[in-house]
């Protein structure tokens, strides 16, 4: 702790003012181009699942090989709380960054298109790429998001986050 | 006779604990946390930004040992920020410990790191572009770069801290993940802002793994995925007026990362020193935090929409 108080009084005033402001400026500079990306987003938001039919074919047909597996809804539903639920909601009805994945064009898609998506992001929305999470954790997203396609079709209450193991 | 008191140490003291105040309300602030699927690398890069809107606070440490002088420990905080998902931004303060000697503030670094391509590929590739305004005591090794030799590091802080060092850093990420493995590649070239200095070369190289490639039901602390190992290379590879290894140093560092669902990742990487120009060991660990929605939580400071 000594030694960080001494960094700290090494930078002097001077130094803290420039690289507060330096950081004020970049900060807000940074904000402003993702406010405008998120701006232009909005503005073409009827075409926010249209990059669903961007997947190629080939990708369109994979099988999830986590198909009916209630270990890996569960497990899916994990990663979807901790990767997912900030931009979509924890009940992935939507908020204020990410769509809906409760609207029918998701929910018809093939598990191909969805595994495809998180695998690529859409950038150009703000959706980054998932191509970090292993390929079966990716699959367990799917298996997941397939679950609660079930759900709406039965009106049922949607599925809550997973549960915390004590 | 009245004296008045030299206001100076008490603004200084006023401007580190701002400071230490902001981090601290940083860490406690209520944006929400999400599980950062942090790579273990600390000198290589992969090609995975920082989500939009997050704010990673990173702090590291590294401690290594000195033939010819004293031992280090160097440790810098990393302030990292998704300005968009294909812009990352960053800031970094750095400052050292020489034992038996002192504690210096060594300079700030700003990072940017651009996605090239929209889509995933079997090479993805990103660009990394860094100022830096350092002085020449600064010792964290975040890179190793043209002729950098252990030596370089000898000398007192006194003598070290004089030189000033004002330079633009370049690198190519080029990483590819293919079942479950993350393979990186950065060719780095460096330019001291000063016309008489020459373009220095270097490199980093890494590999890394999960332990485990499907996830638990349940959150766990110490489930297999959580953790993830690798081993990473680098070091420099000469100059405009010199290149190739000759006096040149090179390390070979197993990394491991344990990516905690509180939120929080650690990192550890020894690294050891393949020739007679290397610290014989650098020992590093890291420890970071990420906060989702941090950006909509200063706009609305600021009094942005809600």
């Amino acid at each position: 702790m000594r030694a960080h108080l001494a960094w700290l009084r090494a930078t002097g005033r001077d130094g803290l003012v420039n690289l507060v402001i330096f950081g004020i400026s970049a900060f807000g500079s940074a904000r402003a181009l993702a406010q405008s990306e998120h701006a232009a987003a909005n503005k073409n938001k009827k075409s926010t699942y249209a990059v669903l039919a961007e997947a190629p074919q080939k990708e369109r047909g994979r099988r999830n090989p986590f198909e009916a597996d209630t270990q890996a809804v569960a497990a899916g539903g994990k990663l979807f709380e901790q990767h997912c639920a900030d931009c979509h909601g924890r009940k992935a009805g939507g908020a204020r960054k990410g769509p809906s994945l409760l609207r029918e064009e998701v929910q018809q898609t093939t598990p191909g298109s969805l595994f495809w998506i998180l695998t690529n992001g859409v950038v150009r929305r703000g959706m980054p790429v998932w191509s970090k999470l292993p390929e079966p954790e990716r699959w367990q997203i799917v298996t997941f998001l397939q679950s609660l396609k079930l759900q709406s079709v039965h009106s049922q209450p949607e599925k809550p986050g997973p549960q915390r193991s004590q | 006779m009245v004296t008045r008191a030299n206001p100076e140490p008490a603004r200084r003291k006023v401007a580190a604990l701002l400071f230490i105040a902001l981090t601290f309300s940083l860490f406690l602030c209520r944006s929400s946390l999400v599980l950062a699927q942090e790579s273990p690398y600390i000198v290589t890069y992969d090609h995975y930004l920082e989500e939009p809107g997050s704010m990673e606070l990173e702090y590291f440490s590294t401690f290594g040992t000195q033939r010819g002088g004293n031992d280090f420990d160097a440790f810098w905080t990393e302030f990292e920020y998704g300005a968009t998902a294909w812009w990352t931004t960053e800031v970094y303060l750095a400052g050292q410990t020489t034992f038996n000697d002192s504690t210096i503030f060594t300079g700030f670094r700003w990072e940017n790191r651009f996605r090239l391509l929209q889509r995933e590929h079997l090479v993805n590739p990103a660009l990394y572009i860094e100022y830096e305004n350092t002085n020449g005591a600064d010792k964290i090794l975040k890179e190793v770069e043209g002729h950098d030799v252990e030596s370089d590091y000898a000398d007192s802080n006194v003598v070290l801290r004089k030189e000033h060092d004002h330079e633009l850093e370049m690198k190519l990420l080029l990483s590819s993940t293919f079942r479950g493995w993350n393979v990186a590649v950065n060719p780095i070239v460096t330019k001291n802002l000063l016309p008489s200095e020459p373009w220095e070369f270097a490199y980093a190289i890494g590999a890394s793994r999960p332990l485990a490639l499907k996830a638990s039901p349940n959150r766990c602390n110490f489930c297999r995925e959580n953790f993830i190992a690798g081993v990473e290379m680098y070091g420099g590879l000469g100059d405009t007026r010199s290149a190739g290894l000759h006096d040149t140093s090179h390390y070979l560092a197993p990394v491991f990362a344990w990516n905690l669902p509180s939120d929080w990742t650690v990192r550890l990487s020894s690294g050891f020193g393949l020739n007679d120009n290397s610290h014989r060991l650098l020992l590093r660990w890291g420890l970071s935090r990420e906060f989702s929605g941090f950006g909509e939580l200063v706009g609305r400071l600021f009094g942005g929409r809600p």
